[in-house]
């Protein structure tokens, strides 16, 4: 297990090393700079260049780069002034996570839940109508569920406060808003996985001992039909724990969303790099852990343990 | 015969599709006595597996649709059993055996806890007792060192033991009847004759009935005390193994046992081969099924379904060949072709 761990680190180091070197090329082959204004003087932009080292050849910023990364230090940022990208992160990650956090555990325990049913009830009119629910909630953009909330429970029924960050009562609509279409894919992959599972020999052979069909699905559909799904777990995991650009806008929520999508428009290049590896790093570790956790589940590709019979 | 075991009356099975119903069993019947092993032969798409699929009330439904017939296991009529009811019938009373042990076994449980799953479900015990007892079954079976494997999960056992693993199941709560569904058609050879004869062995050890379908006839002359064999949905004969073996009545049993490779055969000779398809069971022909593919058809095998006629006692065939009409005509030509030797009726 050690040397399996030490031999997925080494692979994610370089894979981080790639990500930072193909981002780093991509951000400079985007014209203009961070300072690029009409109005502003040409021996002024010099000097603004100059002060961030930005006149120095690619290749010397680059290597400045990386020995900063090494050290982990993610500069400062080129629009916020005298905020460093590090601290930016530690603010706005615990936010963004919490969030992530309560948005999935609704959304794909609710999800899991539907895709049962439907199978269970293929071709039914419970089939159908779980899967309509599951279209609409894929279909509808999470700004229009959101503006409805707001709409709804803010304003009309002021049980919920519209916008802002705070205790619990801020957080239940944009965590409604963000699972919505989470609940809508889940269900769909749920569904699928779990028709696969009943139509396999060994549902019929538990049948076969006379387990009821409720103990056949719960102790041996439900598991089987969960491989596929935390395969797919992980990058979900990952994408809306880092923050969201539209939800996190719309409620106002000081989370990383906005860092992702305002840095590329600011050319603000030690947030692009920032917040790029940092959605690299969370990636790489919850696609570990979902290895980890494949294990668990199937006994078959287990890393420890597996005496060959 | 004493007291059947398990009687099957006229049963239908059909199955519901985009194309129209698939008439796959057309008044099936048949009896086994405690302790007897019932062999029920056929070719693909005869209706062995289903039948035995409705008689456990496996078959998903819908698709699959019971017209008409009975299961009387035990006094009872299975069809009508209440499901609760089925279920102890299910595992307990009957036990079954599927053709692929490969993907019979569930690949994230244990097999000492799928084998205990079945003991719980039955038997008034503790999970500890159930594992135990599991353990016991993995020996009986032949296991080797049945206490680590009863940890292990099915990827850790070849297709051999995982059979094994399977009949383990299917015995764990002492069924009276066992159900075998082709159990060593994946299986190779030599794993083959073992599987039979510790079916055999545990059959003796257990006293249990077996129904054993199949569509291999080296199995069957193995293990079978009777035949029941099937075509096109129907029952075309039954009897005693030996009677069956040494004088087919049916043509389409004569023919399927000329289709047997033999060791004593010239080298020179061709595999016999039954000529034609089985037949369309959308649309399934009045008359015998075989008729189309039949040597010896005559006007009446298209136009009526043949009777049982009983060659000798205990032994079924339901031929026109056995009418009266048509006996003389038969040795005529029977004679003539060295095929066929038909029993007084």
């Amino acid at each position: 297990m050690f040397r399996y761990i030490a031999r997925r680190f080494m692979l994610s180091v370089l894979a981080l090393w790639a990500i930072a070197t193909l981002t780093f090329i991509l951000m400079h082959s985007i014209p203009g700079d961070p300072f690029t204004d009409p109005k502003l003087p040409e021996h002024i932009h010099q000097l603004l260049l100059h002060k961030y080292g930005l006149d120095k050849p690619l290749y010397e910023q680059y290597l400045i780069y990386l020995n900063n990364l090494l050290h982990g230090d993610l500069g400062d940022s080129l629009r916020f002034r005298e905020q460093s990208v590090n601290k930016m992160i530690a603010q706005g990650f615990p936010v963004s996570a919490l969030l992530g956090v309560e948005a999935l555990a609704w959304s794909v325990s609710l999800g899991l839940l539907l895709g049962l049913v439907a199978a269970l009830n293929r071709n039914r009119v419970l089939d159908m109508v779980t899967m309509a629910i599951a279209i609409i909630a894929i279909s509808v953009p999470n700004f229009v569920i959101a503006g409805a909330l707001q709409w709804l429970l803010g304003v009309k029924l002021e049980v919920l406060p519209i916008a802002r960050w705070g205790g619990i009562e801020y957080q239940i609509l944009p965590a409604v808003s963000l699972g919505f279409g989470v609940v809508g894919g889940m269900a769909r992959f749920m569904r699928t996985s779990v028709l696969d599972v009943i139509t396999q020999d060994y549902i019929r052979t538990a049948k076969s001992k006379g387990l009821s069909a409720f103990e056949t699905v719960w102790r041996h559909v439900i598991r089987n039909s969960l491989l596929p799904i935390v395969t797919i777990l992980g990058p979900l995991i990952a994408g809306i724990t880092t923050g969201t650009f539209v939800v996190e806008q719309i409620f106002g929520i000081p989370g990383l969303g906005k860092y992702f999508v305002n840095s590329i428009y600011n050319r603000d290049y030690p947030l692009i790099m920032g917040t790029t590896l940092f959605y690299a790093v969370i990636l790489i570790f919850m696609n570990f852990v979902v290895d980890v956790l494949y294990g668990v589940i199937d006994p078959r590709i287990r890393v420890v343990g597996g005496k060959e019979g | 015969m004493a007291q059947p075991l398990l009687s099957v009356r006229d049963l239908h099975v059909s199955f519901a599709t985009y194309g129209g119903e698939v008439q796959a069993v057309r008044g099936v019947s048949f009896d086994v006595a405690p302790g007897e092993t019932l062999a029920i032969v056929g070719e693909s798409g005869s209706g062995k597996s289903v039948t035995m699929q409705a008689v456990t009330r496996l078959l998903p439904m819908p698709p699959a649709i019971v017209r008409r017939g009975q299961v009387i296991f035990d006094g009872r009529d299975l069809l009508k059993l209440p499901e609760p009811e089925m279920q102890k019938v299910r595992g307990g009373d009957i036990g079954l055996i599927f053709q692929d042990p490969m993907t019979s076994l569930n690949p994230t449980m244990t097999i000492g806890r799928q084998i205990a799953e079945n003991i719980l479900k039955h038997n008034r015990v503790s999970r500890r007792e159930a594992f135990d007892r599991a353990v016991e079954m993995l020996r009986l079976v032949g296991i080797p060192n049945p206490r680590e494997r009863a940890l292990q999960y099915p990827h850790q056992f070849s297709g051999g033991m995982r059979q094994r693993a399977m009949i383990a199941i299917a015995l764990a709560s002492r069924p009276r009847l066992l159900i075998a569904d082709e159990p060593t058609t994946a299986l190779d050879v030599t794993i083959q004759a073992q599987i039979l004869e510790l079916m055999k062995k545990l059959q003796e050890e257990l006293g249990m009935a077996i129904i054993m379908i199949t569509h291999n006839l080296g199995v069957v002359a193995k293990l079978a005390d009777r035949i029941v064999v099937m075509y096109g949905g129907k029952v075309v004969e039954s009897g005693s193994a030996r009677d069956v073996f040494y004088r087919p009545q049916h043509p389409y049993t004569a023919a399927l046992l000329r289709s047997v490779p033999r060791l004593d055969a010239d080298t020179s000779t061709d595999l016999a081969s039954i000529p034609g398809t089985p037949p369309d069971l959308f649309n399934p022909p009045p008359g015998c099924p075989f008729a189309p593919r039949c040597q010896w058809t005559m006007k009446i095998c298209s136009r009526a379904e043949p009777e049982f006629f009983v060659a000798e006692p205990g032994h079924l065939s339901a031929c026109w060949l056995h009418h009266p009409m048509a006996e003389a005509q038969a040795q005529r030509r029977a004679a003539a072709e060295g095929g066929v030797t038909h029993g007084r009726r």
